[in-house]
């Protein structure tokens, strides 16, 4: 059997002694902070917005069965196919099915987490099917045959120089240093893709409960143009997306923007509400929305972790992680990086295969202080080491704790344990920073504090 | 210097680490609290605050070793904890962690009169100036138990800005890990090595000859990575550098 | 049992389990938590400010247009509008553009005297594509973020904004509202129940920072966004 945290080490280990990806990401990052912080400036009262969405988020999730089959009775009303899957398959299955139906060749697809959660490429590619990623960064990763790097800049990992040398192999454009020309080649590459494609797939980042829509938040306008010229469209999203009232998305929408990516709001909000109607001159003849679930209702009946749902994957809190930053996207392995797939992951995959994330973390909290509906993301990570602990404890580390609890618990032990680790430190000295020496991981890369010869303890008592 | 006009019996909670490498830490902030006036308790049975094995998510074995702390600890009038780190633990997750036992009450009331050291003097006792003298640029790394567990920002900044002839340079995200974060430093040493290195470079750009900090566990992390590189930045805890004189 | 039910099953059996509220746990005592009652045009006290005069709300916008790159323009009368119009015609060169018929686009098409690609009823996409420039109305004009709330039914369906590489806008000022929660409010009041199916909030031309979290505009849609308020 694989083992994702074996996997995750030896990925972490690379990544991190890589100085040309720390720069990288730390200057692309420290752009967004600069940005970020002057928007959220903007507000009147950011702390109380916070607020708000987290309790409307609350207000959603805890009400979720009806606010989603209102969603879905008035999205059928207006002439929509609305399709439930419990599991990824399912999901895959059902959009085979209506790309089968519809008689497409190719496929457009704007970006969708939720479509990367459920390998929908993989599966319409094994089927035949032709699939353009349209988002410029998916585009990207998808030419290069990788998973998104974050959930919002999927290709922040790589230099303009790696992007030109990918389009020459793969485009046979000219190479270029020029970000806007780079733009342009795929402008080009996907215009085209737009106007043949029989199928467009979308996602979502809100559903709204009160009319029955979807809305898309973007800026280069490719969901837009997937949503507007293929006779089919489809739009894939986690069943956690509600958002009880249409003026909700006046709180969000500015939120999401600001959290995200440093904008006041992004390029292009868009609602959708069903396929052309009557009087209208475009659209597709036929919508459908497949509302996923996929573990979301197990994530949801742990009530201490529910909060988890509201998360409006606007990646600030990846966008802040020092573990983030540090290993990058793809260490992580997961379609979800950074704090919230670190917390989420175990749910919707397995606590016991995907523990070591919620343990590779400094438990700093950067995280729940930044994100915008106020996830207790860094404390449901210490849940996780908590259930998974219970669930299947390792024998040596409750031994070790174990053992340490007795020493703590009686200063006569814990004296002479001092006594011995000062006893040992010249000792230490020859093994310092070897693979004999017990303090290895420390060791390796720092140095320990010499233990002076009076503790704190010792000290106390001579003034006794 | 204002002294406060009442003058309490402070039970003082010094971490293992900190009995252990870092007695000077604890011998400050007795000297400081004294010389304001106060008494001090020191309960030497108390080793560790049992974090470890909650973090490592042994919610059991860590109530050993906190049941004991909260047993002794219970009567206190106030309590000064010499980390940021085991303050949030005592603060924040004693709470969580004897959630739903006989003893939730005991941690709230516990909580409630838990204090970090200069969340402390500042705000517990209204003391900023302590007459200290410390001539040096300093840059300050603040800890994130202390910063966000328990909210405190300001405190270790009004302390040092009353300190005769110190220079204090803010540092570029100063607010980021250092990347110590407990057995993380040892189950991941590589990633909380580049995330302290991260942070030594901040540190180092803003010139400064000291890293204050007023976790000691933040400084050992970042002391041991600029030992290793042979950096002559040094590290001191605020404690330290408020009782010179 | 079907998917649906399935599904909401194991939701009502999640919820019978209640969650504490946000903002219940963490976060110190250092931060309180807000007051908040999330509900009608309650995020107007949250959102930036926007003043109250029409002056105020103008000046706002046309600050926002300026950071995010639209050009924008407060026109007096139908003939600066043409004169306007005619400038960017032979400026950039138009050969042909697409539009839908309304109370300004019309006359603006004539103005042009261009052929035109009209989107009222079904058109051919391949000649839209063709066009050098999308002129549309829209719904409203919105202050506090600088855009343009347009639907299909206002502004000549779901493409005509977004695949010509540039899109003008010719609005009203009566169209200018203060804010989001103010667009929202539109939407319900002028189309419940009977909604568009397609509605966008435009604010500045598109763009995207995929290359090393450096801007670039015209992605996929329009590299330009023009407004033209009468
Ligand atoms: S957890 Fe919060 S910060 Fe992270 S992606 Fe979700 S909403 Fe954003």
């Amino acid at each position: 059997m694989k083992s994702f945290v074996r996997e995750f080490i030896t990925q972490s280990r690379h990544v991190t002694q890589e100085l040309r990806h720390r720069q990288l990401i730390q200057t692309a990052l420290g752009k967004y902070e600069v940005k970020r912080d002057e928007k959220k400036a903007a507000f009147q009262n950011w702390p109380a917005a916070r607020q708000a969405a987290a309790e409307t988020k609350w207000e959603a999730i805890n009400h979720l069965d009806q606010h989603l089959t209102d969603f879905a009775r008035r999205l059928e009303a207006r002439g929509t196919v609305v399709h439930w899957a419990s599991t990824a398959e399912t999901a895959r299955d059902i959009i085979l099915g209506i790309v089968r139906d519809s008689k497409a060749r190719s496929i457009i697809k704007s970006k969708a987490m939720t479509a990367e959660e459920i390998h929908l490429n993989d599966a319409l590619e094994h089927a035949g099917f032709e699939v353009v990623e349209s988002d410029l960064g998916e585009y990207i990763v998808q030419l290069r045959k990788e998973a998104p790097y974050h959930i919002v800049f999927p290709a922040m990992h790589l230099t303009r120089g790696e992007i030109s040398e990918l389009f020459a192999r793969e485009l046979g454009s000219a190479p270029t240093e020029s970000p806007e020309e780079l733009t342009m080649i795929a402008r080009r590459a996907l215009r085209q893709k737009y106007i043949t494609a029989d199928v467009g797939i979308t996602g979502a980042n809100f559903a709204i409960a009160e009319t029955g829509m979807i809305s898309i938040t973007e800026n280069e306008g490719n969901a837009r143009l997937t949503a507007a010229l293929p006779k089919v469209m489809i739009t894939l999203l986690g069943i956690e997306k509600i958002l009880p009232r249409l003026e909700d998305l006046a709180l969000f929408l500015p939120m999401l923007a600001t959290a995200g990516a440093g904008q006041a709001l992004t390029c292009y909000n868009s609602l959708y509400g069903g396929p052309r109607q009557p009087g209208e001159s475009d659209g597709p003849e036929q919508y459908h929305v497949v509302l996923l679930d996929n573990r979301r209702t197990q994530l949801l009946a742990d009530p201490e972790q529910r909060d988890a749902l509201h998360c409006i994957r606007c990646g600030a809190c990846l966008n802040v992680c020092p573990i983030y930053r540090n290993i990058g996207g793809h260490t992580y392995a997961t379609t979800y990086s950074g704090p919230i797939g670190s917390v989420i992951t175990p749910h919707l995959r397995g606590l016991q295969d995907w523990k070591h994330l919620s343990y590779a973390s400094s438990l700093c909290g950067a995280c729940t202080e930044t994100c915008p509906v106020k996830i207790d993301l860094h404390h449901h990570l210490l849940q996780n080491r908590r259930n998974s602990a219970r669930q299947k404890p390792s024998r040596t580390e409750k031994l070790t704790f174990k053992l340490a609890a007795v020493v703590m618990n009686r200063p006569r032990l814990y004296a002479i344990v001092k006594k011995m680790a000062r006893l040992f430190q010249p000792l230490h000295k020859l093994v310092k920073g070897s693979r004999l020496d017990p303090a290895y991981a420390w060791t390796q890369t720092r140095d320990l504090p010499t233990v002076p010869d009076q503790s704190f303890k010792d000290w106390w008592r001579t003034r006794a | 210097m204002s002294a406060a006009s009442y003058y309490m019996t402070i039970t003082l909670f010094i971490p293992c680490f900190v009995d252990m490498m870092y007695p000077k830490v604890g011998i400050s902030m007795v000297h400081i609290l004294e010389r304001l006036g106060h008494k001090i308790n020191y309960p030497e049975e108390l080793v560790c605050c049992g974090q470890p094995a909650f973090n490592s998510g042994y919610w059991d074995e860590s109530r050993t070793v906190a049941t004991k702390v909260l047993d002794r600890l219970k009567d206190a009038e106030a309590v000064v904890i010499a980390s940021g780190s085991c303050g949030a633990m005592l603060k924040v997750f004693y709470p969580d962690l004897f959630a739903q036992t006989p003893q939730a009450q005991n941690a709230k009331n516990l909580a409630s009169k838990c204090y970090e050291f200069s969340d402390f003097l500042a705000n517990r006792l209204g003391v900023t100036d302590l007459g200290a003298r410390f001539p040096a640029k300093v840059t300050f790394h603040d800890g994130c138990h202390g910063l966000r567990e328990l909210g405190n920002k300001k405190p270790a900044r009004a302390l040092l800005a009353k300190v005769r002839e110190l220079e204090l340079i803010e540092m570029k995200d100063a607010e980021t890990c250092c990347g110590f974060g407990g057995t993380f430093a040892a189950k991941f040493p590589m990633i909380s090595t580049a995330m302290g290195e991260v942070k030594c470079a901040s540190a180092f750009a803003t010139g400064a000859e000291y890293i204050v900090s007023n976790d000691s566990s933040c400084l050992m992390q970042v002391q041991g990575l600029l030992d290793r590189q042979k950096n002559p930045v040094k590290t001191i805890h605020l404690a330290e550098i408020l009782a010179q004189s | 049992m079907n998917e649906r039910e399935a599904i909401l099953a194991r939701i009502r059996e999640a919820l019978t389990l209640t969650a504490g509220k946000p903002g219940a746990h963490g976060g110190g005592p250092g931060h309180h938590e807000p007051a908040v009652s999330p509900g009608p045009g309650s995020a107007r006290q949250w959102l930036p400010v926007v003043g109250d005069s029409f002056e105020e709300r103008i000046a706002l916008f046309r600050a926002n247009s300026a950071e995010l790159k639209t050009d924008f323009y407060l026109l007096n009368t139908r003939e600066e509008l043409a004169k306007l119009l005619v400038e960017l015609r032979d400026i950039e060169g138009w050969q042909r553009i697409g539009s839908h018929s309304g109370s300004l686009t019309q006359p603006a098409c004539e103005t042009l005297a261009l052929p035109v690609c009209r989107t009222d009823g079904s058109y051919d996409v391949h000649e839209l594509e063709k066009c050098d420039a999308g002129l549309t109305e829209c719904d409203a004009l919105i202050a506090q973020t600088g855009s343009v709330l347009v639907t299909s039914r206002s502004a000549g369906g779901r493409a005509l904004s977004v695949l010509p590489p540039h899109h003008v806008v010719l609005a009203r000022r009566e169209q200018l509202l203060p804010d989001l929660p103010a667009a929202f409010e539109l939407v319900k009041t002028k189309y419940s129940p009977n909604y568009p199916s397609f509605a966008s909030l435009i604010t500045g031309p598109s763009r995207t920072g995929d290359i090393e979290r450096i801007l670039v505009l015209g992605a996929h849609g329009p590299k330009k966004l023009t407004i033209l308020c009468l």
